[in-house]
Formats: C-alpha cells, sequence, structure tokens
C-alpha cells in the first residue's frame, strides 16, 4: 500500500454548490437587484460628487484638514502635495474611483457595523452569538469573500462595494463593542443614578466616552476598505488596484511602480487624516 | 424616635451567585459568610438588615472592605436589587417601583456621589453638573441657573467652563456634590467621596459637607471606612460586619457602649475627645454654695470638703460666680457681699462640648470648669478627671 496516498477520496458535487448559489441568486432576484441599484445610486452619487469637486478644491481641503489636526501647517502641505502627486500623474480619475469605492464601503460598514456594535455591547447574549462569526470573519482569507459577491451581483463595482463592506465591517463592529464596555462603569452608574433612561445614558454618556475607540474603529474600517478595494479589482473594480492588476499581469514594471505608489499615498492620506479625529477627541478625556 | 423615617430598611438581604436556596437554609442555621462561599460559592453581601434613616440626619455607615457597605446604599437608589426584604422611601416600597416611577424616583428624591467621582470627562464642569436636569428635561435656562448656584455653594464659581481633567481631586468631588445637590434631592447618597483624597483636602471637604448639610438639611447616609471621619459627620454611625449591621448609635453612646469586643476593636483608633461631650465627664461639684448664703457659709463648706473653690448659684440653679477660698476670707474679714468677691479665674463651658473643646480650657485652669446647660451649672470638669476618662477609653 502507498503510505503517501489517502486510502480514499470523497468527491464532492462543487458544481451544486454553484447551482444552489445560482439558484438562490434567480429566487432572490428582486431583492438582488434593488440592493443592486441601492449600491450603484449610492456609488454614482459619491464618485459624482467627487467629479463636481475640482482636483485643487480637494488638494486644498486635504491641506486645510492635515494643518487643523496637526497644527502644522508644513504636514498639511505635504498631505496636499501627496494628492497632488496623484493627480499630476494622471491618475486623478482612477483615485476619485477608488476612493468613492471606499468612500460608499465604509458609509454601509459604519452604518451597519454601528448598530451591531452597540447591540453586543449591551446583550452578553448577543456578543456570545456575534463574537465566533467576527472571528471567523478575520481569519477567513480575503478572496474568499470575492466569491458569493460575485456570484450573486456577477462583476463589477456594485460586487466590490459588497465584499469590501462585509471586510471592512469587523473593526467598528468589535471597536464600538469594546470602547461601550469600556467606558467606567462608575460613570455609567451615576448617570443611572440621576435618572438616565437607557438610552439617554447611551446617547449622553456611553456613546461620547466611547467616541475615541469607536473613531478608532472607523480608521481600521477605512484602512481595511482600501485594502479590499485594490483586491476587489479582481472582479472588475474599476480604479487604481485594476491599473496594479493590469501591469502585473503585463509585467510593467513602471506603469506598476506608478498606480502602486498612488495607492500607497491615497492609503497613507485616508489613514493619517481619519486618525485625527480619535486624537482630537482623546485630548479632553 | 417619633419622627417618620426616610429611608426604613427591612430584613434586606443580598446575595451574590446562585444557588441562593442552600444559602439562606445555612444562614438562617447561623452560619458565617465565610462558611456559606466555600460550600455554596454564594456571595452574602447583606444579610437581614434593618433600620431607619430619619429626615435631616447624617446617617453613616462604616464597615471594613467587602462588609456591604456599598451594596447596601446601592439599594437605595436600586442600582442593586435586594434578593428579600424591603426598602421604602417614606411610603414607596422601592423593590416595587416600575421602571418608569425608578427612574423619576432617581431624578427627584435621591441623588448619589462617587468613590472615583464618577464625573463624564466628555463635558465641563457645568454640563457635568446639569447632568440630573438635563435627563430630566429641565430648560436650558433654568437648568444653567441652578448649576450656576450649586457651582457656587460648593465653592467652585470661576471654573464652570473648565473640563474636567483640569481639576484637582477635591474640585472634581466637588462638582460630584454640586451635581448630586442641582436636582434637590431629599436624600443624598455618599459611598466613601472622601476616600480619594489626601488628608487636608478630606478634611476641607468634611466641613464643606457640613456647612452645606446645616444650610440645605438633606438627609445624608455617608459611606466611610474611617472611623474619625465616620464620629465627625455622623449624627448616628451604623456598624457593618459580613454583610450585617452591628450596631447603629450615636457616637458617643457607641464609645461609651460598644455592642460587642469588635465594635470596641473598631473604634479603638477614633480620637474620642471629638466625640464625647463634657457631660460624659464632668463630676458633681462638692461645694455649691448658695446666693444667699454667707462668705462664713461658703468658707465652712470648703473647709468641710476640701476644697479651695465653690459655685455659686441663685436658687434655680443658675451660675452666678466662683468663690475661692481666699475670697470668701476676704469677703468676711471686710464684711462685704460675697458677689463682690466672685474670682475672675472662672471658666465655663456648655454641656454639648466635647471633650477636645475642653482641653486646652482645662490646660490653663487654675480651678474646675464651670459646665452649664442653659446657664444652670450642672457639673465641673477638673483635669484629673478628662484625664483618667480619655485613659479608660
Ligand atoms: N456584583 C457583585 N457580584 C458578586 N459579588 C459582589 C458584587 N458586588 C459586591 N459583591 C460582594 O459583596 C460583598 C460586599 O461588597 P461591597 O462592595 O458592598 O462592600 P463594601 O463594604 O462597599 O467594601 P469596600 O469598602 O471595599 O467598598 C463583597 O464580598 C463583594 O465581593
Ligand atoms: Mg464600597
Amino acid at each position: 500500500m502507498d503510505i503517501y496516498k489517502f486510502p480514499f477520496q470523497i468527491k464532492i458535487d462543487v458544481e451544486a454548490i454553484d447551482r444552489a448559489v445560482r439558484d438562490f441568486a434567480v429566487t432572490f432576484d428582486v431583492v438582488l437587484k434593488m440592493m443592486r441599484n441601492g449600491l450603484n445610486g449610492l456609488l454614482n452619487a459619491t464618485q459624482t460628487l467627487l467629479t463636481i469637486i475640482p482636483w485643487w478644491v480637494l488638494v486644498l481641503l486635504v491641506v486645510f484638514l492635515g494643518y487643523k489636526q496637526t497644527g502644522k501647517i508644513k504636514t498639511g502641505i505635504v498631505y496636499g502635495l501627496m494628492l497632488f502627486a496623484i493627480g499630476i500623474v494622471g491618475l486623478w480619475g482612477l483615485m476619485l474611483t477608488t476612493l468613492s469605492i471606499v468612500i460608499a464601503s465604509v458609509a454601509l460598514s459604519v452604518l451597519m457595523g454601528f448598530p451591531i456594535g452597540l447591540l453586543i455591547s449591551t446583550s452578553d447574549r448577543a456578543n456570545r452569538w456575534v463574537r465566533p462569526i467576527l472571528d471567523t470573519m478575520q481569519t477567513m482569507p480575503v478572496f474568499v469573500y470575492l466569491i458569493p459577491a460575485v456570484l450573486l451581483f456577477g462583476l463589477g463595482k456594485t460586487p466590490a462595494v459588497i465584499a469590501t463592506t462585509i471586510y471592512a465591517i469587523v473593526p467598528i463592529i468589535r471597536l464600538t463593542n469594546l470602547g461601550i464596555r469600556q467606558v467606567d462603569s462608575e460613570v455609567v452608574e451615576a448617570a443611572k443614578a440621576f435618572g438616565s433612561t437607557k438610552s439617554q445614558a447611551m446617547m449622553k454618556v456611553q456613546i461620547p466616552q466611547a467616541w475615541p475607540t469607536i473613531m478608532a474603529g472607523v480608521n481600521q474600517t477605512l484602512m481595511m476598505a482600501m485594502a479590499m478595494v485594490v483586491t476587489a479589482s479582481m472582479i472588475g473594480a474599476a480604479g487604481l488596484g485594476m491599473e496594479v492588476l493590469i501591469s502585473v499581469n503585463r509585467v510593467e514594471v513602471g506603469r506598476g511602480l506608478v498606480s502602486g505608489t498612488a495607492v500607497v499615498l491615497l492609503a497613507i492620506l485616508l489613514d493619517r487624516l481619519s486618525q485625527g479625529w480619535t486624537k482630537e477627541k482623546k485630548e479632553d478625556v | 424616635m417619633m419622627e417618620k423615617p426616610v429611608i426604613k430598611v427591612e430584613n434586606v438581604s443580598k446575595l451574590f451567585g446562585r444557588n441562593h436556596k442552600e444559602a439562606v437554609e445555612m444562614l438562617n442555621k447561623g452560619a458565617t459568610k465565610s462558611e456559606v462561599l466555600k460550600e455554596t460559592g454564594v456571595t452574602v453581601a447583606l444579610w437581614d438588615v434593618n433600620f431607619e434613616v430619619y429626615a435631616g440626619e447624617v446617617f453613616v455607615i462604616i464597615g471594613l472592605s467587602g462588609s456591604g457597605k456599598s451594596t447596601l446604599v446601592r439599594c437605595f437608589n436600586r442600582l442593586n436589587k435586594p434578593t428579600s426584604g424591603s426598602i421604602h422611601y417614606k411610603d414607596q416600597a422601592i423593590e416595587k417601583l416600575t421602571q418608569k416611577e425608578l427612574i423619576s424616583y432617581r431624578r427627584d428624591n435621591i441623588a448619589m456621589v462617587f468613590q472615583n467621582f464618577g464625573l463624564m470627562s466628555h463635558r465641563n464642569v457645568i454640563s457635568n453638573v446639569e447632568y440630573g436636569l438635563e435627563v430630566k428635561n429641565v430648560g436650558k435656562d433654568l437648568r444653567k441657573q441652578k448649576a450656576l448656584e450649586m457651582i457656587k455653594m460648593v465653592g467652585l464659581d470661576g471654573v464652570e467652563n473648565a473640563p474636567i481633567s483640569s481639576l484637582s481631586g477635591g474640585m472634581k468631588q466637588r462638582v460630584g456634590l454640586a451635581r448630586a445637590l442641582a436636582n434637590e434631592p431629599e436624600v443624598l447618597l455618599m459611598d466613601e467621596p472622601f476616600s480619594a483624597l489626601d488628608p487636608l483636602v478630606k478634611k476641607d471637604m468634611q466641613f464643606e459637607l457640613l456647612s452645606i448639610q446645616r444650610k440645605l438639611n438633606k438627609t445624608i447616609i455617608f459611606i466611610t471606612h474611617d472611623i474619625n471621619e465616620a464620629f465627625k459627620l455622623g449624627d448616628r454611625v451604623a456598624i457593618m460586619r459580613d454583610g450585617k449591621v452591628i450596631q447603629i448609635d450615636t457616637p458617643e453612646a457607641m464609645i461609651t457602649n460598644p455592642a460587642d469586643d469588635y465594635v470596641r476593636e473598631f473604634i479603638e483608633g477614633a480620637d474620642k475627645s471629638k466625640v464625647m461631650s463634657v457631660r460624659q465627664v464632668m463630676i458633681t461639684p462638692s461645694c455649691i454654695v448658695k446666693t444667699t448664703d454667707g462668705a462664713n457659709r461658703a468658707i465652712v463648706e470648703m473647709r468641710s470638703n476640701n476644697v479651695s473653690s465653690a459655685y455659686i448659684v441663685n436658687e434655680k440653679m443658675e451660675f452666678k460666680g466662683m468663690l475661692t477660698l481666699d475670697g470668701a476670707i476676704k469677703a468676711r474679714d471686710t464684711k462685704g457681699k460675697i458677689s463682690d468677691y466672685f474670682s475672675d479665674d472662672v471658666i465655663t463651658i456648655n454641656t454639648d462640648a466635647t471633650i477636645g473643646d475642653a482641653m486646652p480650657l482645662a490646660a490653663n485652669a487654675k480651678y474646675p470648669i464651670a459646665v452649664l446647660e442653659d446657664n444652670k451649672l450642672k457639673g465641673i470638669i477638673t483635669k484629673a478627671s478628662l484625664i483618667s476618662t480619655l485613659a479608660e477609653n
């Protein structure tokens, strides 16, 4: 007997799974279409908004935000130059596309993730259910998220948004939960002792106290979305990631380097500017 | 007492953990807290606590760490719910309040001050103080006005817009106090409010609290593990041990009559001179002379009692003065009235004064101090009686 061979093999009918998913897609066609349209609308609106703004306004805005958050005009100018560099090498349009997918995904992640985070912060039971799901989501390879998105929504930006949202939603949920749970229990008790209703305690005390942590979650979500959007170019999401993918496929090193640098610059900008929120709030704690 | 209690605690027990039934059985058979914990895993935080708190008094609860003090006061605003028993605020049973009633009870009747202040760091001083009014939907202007009033009362005017992080510990607790007072509650719960402060600041705050209490006359339930703080602030003091209340008494009664060795040991470290009144140490003057008596009579009295001073009272026992033996002899020789020869060295003190108050007077007194109540002579204190009382207790 060959000790290197499995004694027997089970043949899994992978096509059956494909079929099941496709059947699902057909059955829920209406729902999926609605989601698709909705997401498309969101994406287009974001992109239109970004396109309307002249490039120099955006650059100046970045300079201003950079200055406001660090207090140093020099840092602001450096941030502005980084954005300017992306535009001057002819990647402005692609950058805007990438940015709009990121913004749409982050908006969706926060919109869904924040309430989920609040829910599991107030209910240990819900927390017990959601935690393992989040753990699994974080250990799964990035590509796995692309498959169901493609199967249900085909190729393009819409499935990219879906995959990105699912991938990037974890940190906002986790950190909202953590932030709320970490609020000094005496402070929460004080809120109760003075006759706050549950929602008053949440709105007036718990969320504001947890704000820096929640914002750290938004920052992480943003960074994960940025990473995912680049990966999502494999399912046809246009933008900077696509440019990188093409250059890799064609072994065009120069083009790859330029577009790759643009991705990095954009990522750094998003990271720095969004970290500002966390710090600003932290100071008066 | 005749007054109606503001808070009435009846057979209150609080157990933490599962398997209450077995624990209760053991407790009914007289098992101790640690035995119950070992056998059943149940923590007995409170067991069969009974007492009443009256309007306007400062009721201090004292005990070692883990004795159940916090658990007890947290039952008063239902941050904890008793496992059994009942707590009444006036005529309302706290444990029976609906969620809605509970919220308005907390808003209107009872407020709390926390050991680590429990302030909201994202709000500045005034909006912390406003918090209780804000959740009650009091209008902005009124809220601000009341908050400022309280901030002024606790001596923080000028810093109302400062962020919490910029305040010292003492100032933070003043904010905590102002926040609690802003709601105009009838009852104030204070869970070791001054424990986190250094000794000098603590002293200031105790003084502040007493003067505010004198102004507002709240019912205060105050937790501490510092016996001197308890005796200084408390009209009555309850000592807790392992979830039970062992003794409730005025500081003075507790010192003169501790319920058991545990209490005796507990109050050992107390500065008794600040608690015991001179009433406790005064002795009956052996030589009292009426105003109508003559100098001769006074001399005879003093000589026969072997003392060198006599206390002169009128027929209503009202204190008129002190006559020394020398003064009496002079009065006799000059045939004058004894009232012309009263001594200038006489020192009087009120019966309510503490031994601590009497000490410095006694140190400089040539003759025993006269103790008066409504100007009537009640007794005298000698240096010897002061010292022997302090040594005894
Ligand atoms: N939520 C809880 N769960 C379990 N056990 C508790 C809980 N709260 C208090 N206990 C236990 O109940 C007992 C009384 O605690 P409590 O906090 O009332 O004591 P305390 O007298 O206030 O002590 P300290 O001086 O340390 O504040 C302790 O043994 C404590 O461990
Ligand atoms: Mg305590």
